[in-house]
C-alpha cells in the first residue's frame, strides 16, 4: 500500500473500515466523520479506486491540477480537498451543473464548460506548468485527448488518466484497445505505470505517465 | 485578436478581472493556442495585486462564467433540436411534393421532345427525378418553370440533410443515452413528440412505447381496434427488424429502456454503459425465440 499520504488525505475508519478521506463539504452523501473527513468512495471515483489498489500517485498536498472529464465532481471534490489550484473541466451542461455546487464551497476549484479535445478554448484560463493531468473522459480518442493537453503540464508534471476501452470501441478486446492507446500516448508520453481498475470499475485501465520532452503533438 | 506577446492573451486582459461579469465573457469567448503562467503573469502586469487575489477573483469569474454557459446551453439546445427535426420533417414533405409535381410536369414535357439531348423518357421518381431535371437546359418557358422548380426541390432536399447533421451532431449533448440507444433522429423525434426531455423522463414507459401513435391508441381506448404495439419507436431497427410475432416484445423493451435513458439523461446527464448492455442482452434474446409454424 502507498507509503506516506500526502496533507490532505488521509486513512480513516468510516463503519469500522477503513477508507481514504479527505476534508471539505460533504457532496455525494458519503459518510463524514466528526473531523470533518468524508470518506472517498472507490467505486464511484477511478482515482480513488487508483489510491485504493495503492498505486503510486505521488500527491504531495498542493498541487496544481488540470482535471478533465470533472462529470457532476464527485471525484474533483476530492482532489481540490487536498491540492491547491483545480482546473476542472466538462463537458456536458447537465453534470457541470452540479459541479457549480461542489466549487462554491471551494474557492481553489474553477469549473469550465469546455470541450477537453479543444484545449485552446481554456487555454486563456488554466494557467501553464501544472502538477497533474487528472483524465476520465468518456469520449473516443482518449490519447489524442492527453496528448493535446500536455501542454499545461510541468517538465516533471504527471498524467493520471483512467482508460474506458468502451469509449474506444465496445466490439474490440478492451485488451487490445488498451494497447493501442498506450501506443498512441507514447508519442508524447513516458508511462510509468499501468493498472486495471476492475475490481472497482469494469474495463478502466488506469494509467501514470510523465510528459516527454520535445517530441509529440501538443 | 492576441498581439505579439504570448502573455497578451489571458482571461483577465480582458475587461476588469475583479468583476464576474465582464471576465466571464472573456473566460467563454476568448482562446489562447498556449498557456502561460497567468497568476505571475496577472500579478507581473499589475491586473491584481498578488496571487491569493488571482485565484478568488478566477474563482468568481469561472463559476460565473460556467453557470451563465449551462444555463444558456440547458435552455435552448433541447428547443433548437425540437425546431430543427420538426424543420427536417418539414423540408422532406414538402421537397417530396415538390418533386412529384416536377416529375408529373417534366415527364408531359420529354415526351414531346425525343430530340437526341441527353434527358432520361423515364425520369426516376421523388427527389432523384427532380434532380435529373435540375439539370436540364431549358428551352421554352414551359421548361425554364420545370427546371426553376426542381431546383427549388434539390435545394430543399440539401436543407433537409443539413439539418439532419445538424440533428445528429446536437442530440448527444442534449440527450446522451437517449441519442446512443434511439439514434440522433428518432432521439430528437421522442423529445418532440412528448415536449423536452423533462417530461420525456417523467412518462411512463407504456407511453413512450406508443409515442406518435396517438390516432391508434384513442381509436383502441374507444373500442375500435386493438392496442399499438409501436409509435415512432417503429424506425428503430430493433423493433422493425424483429419478427412480427415478436414486435409487441421487443417495441416493449426497447421503450423500457428509453424512457430510463431519458431519465438518466435528465436527472444526471452522464453517460451509462450498462442501461446499453441490459438493452442489447435483453433484445438477443427476444430474437432468439421461436416464431410461429
Amino acid at each position: 500500500m502507498t507509503a506516506d499520504l500526502p496533507p490532505g488525505i488521509d486513512r480513516r475508519r468510516f463503519d469500522g473500515r477503513e477508507r481514504f478521506a479527505t476534508r471539505g463539504e460533504p457532496v455525494y452523501g458519503e459518510p463524514q466523520d466528526d473531523e470533518g473527513w468524508r470518506a472517498w468512495d472507490a467505486s464511484r471515483s477511478k482515482l480513488g479506486a487508483m489510491l485504493e489498489l495503492g498505486m503510486e500517485l505521488g500527491f504531495e498536498g498542493g498541487d496544481g491540477v488540470l482535471y478533465l472529464g470533472a462529470a457532476s465532481g464527485t471525484t474533483v471534490s476530492h482532489v481540490a480537498d487536498f491540492a491547491g489550484p483545480t482546473y476542472a473541466v466538462e463537458f456536458a451542461p447537465r453534470p457541470t451543473r452540479d459541479l457549480l455546487g461542489v466549487a462554491d464551497s471551494r474557492p481553489n476549484l474553477f469549473p469550465l464548460l469546455k470541450d477537453a479535445r479543444a484545449p485552446e478554448t481554456y487555454g486563456h484560463v488554466v494557467e501553464a506548468g501544472l502538477d497533474y493531468l487528472v483524465q476520465d473522459v468518456a469520449t473516443r480518442g482518449q490519447a489524442t485527448v492527453a496528448l493535446r493537453n500536455r501542454r499545461f503540464l510541468a517538465p516533471d508534471g504527471r498524467l493520471v488518466a483512467a482508460i474506458k476501452a468502451r469509449s474506444e470501441d465496445v466490439l474490440t478486446d478492451p485488451d487490445d484497445v488498451f494497447a493501442d492507446v498506450l501506443a498512441e500516448l507514447r508519442n508524447g508520453y513516458a508511462i510509468s505505470e499501468t493498472r486495471r481498475l476492475d475490481r472497482f470499475h469494469d474495463d478502466h485501465l488506469a494509467v501514470v505517465a510523465e510528459p516527454r520532452p520535445g517530441d509529440g503533438r501538443s | 485578436m492576441s498581439g505579439q506577446n504570448p502573455g497578451d492573451s489571458g482571461w483577465f486582459r480582458y475587461g476588469d478581472p475583479r468583476d464576474a461579469e465582464s471576465a466571464a465573457t472573456a473566460i467563454t469567448e476568448r482562446t489562447a493556442e498556449q498557456p502561460q503562467n497567468w497568476p505571475a503573469e496577472a500579478v507581473r502586469a499589475g491586473f491584481l495585486a498578488h496571487e491569493d487575489e488571482y485565484y478568488d477573483a478566477l474563482h468568481d469569474a469561472t463559476v460565473h462564467a460556467t453557470r451563465e454557459a449551462v444555463q444558456t446551453r440547458e435552455t435552448s439546445s433541447g428547443q433548437q433540436l425540437q425546431h430543427s427535426v420538426a424543420a427536417m420533417d418539414d423540408a422532406e414533405r414538402t421537397a417530396n411534393e415538390i418533386a412529384e409535381r416536377v416529375v408529373e410536369w417534366a415527364g408531359s414535357l420529354a415526351d414531346g421532345r425525343s430530340d437526341g439531348d441527353d434527358r432520361a423518357p423515364d425520369l426516376p421518381g421523388g427527389v432523384d427525378g427532380a434532380h435529373a431535371v435540375a439539370d436540364w437546359i431549358p428551352e421554352t418557358p414551359a421548361e425554364e418553370r420545370v427546371v426553376s422548380l426542381a431546383e427549388r426541390a434539390v435545394d430543399l432536399d440539401a436543407e433537409r440533410a443539413a439539418l439532419r447533421s445538424f440533428v445528429e451532431s446536437h442530440a448527444p449533448a442534449v440527450a446522451p443515452n437517449l441519442a446512443e440507444m434511439a439514434g440522433p433522429v428518432l432521439a430528437a423525434r421522442l423529445l418532440s413528440l412528448a415536449g423536452g426531455l423533462e417530461s420525456l423522463a417523467k412518462k411512463p414507459a407504456g407511453t413512450v412505447q406508443v409515442l406518435g401513435a396517438e390516432d391508434a391508441l384513442f381509436a383502441h381506448l374507444r373500442g375500435r381496434g386493438s392496442s399499438p404495439k409501436h409509435g415512432v419507436i417503429f424506425t428503430h431497427e430493433y423493433v422493425r427488424g424483429t419478427h412480427p410475432e415478436n414486435r409487441g416484445s421487443a417495441a416493449r423493451a426497447l421503450a423500457g429502456k428509453l424512457a430510463i435513458a431519458a431519465r438518466i439523461d435528465h436527472y444526471s446527464g452522464e453517460f451509462k454503459q450498462s442501461v446499453h448492455d441490459d438493452l442489447t442482452e435483453r433484445m438477443a434474446t427476444i430474437r432468439d425465440r421461436e416464431v410461429g409454424e
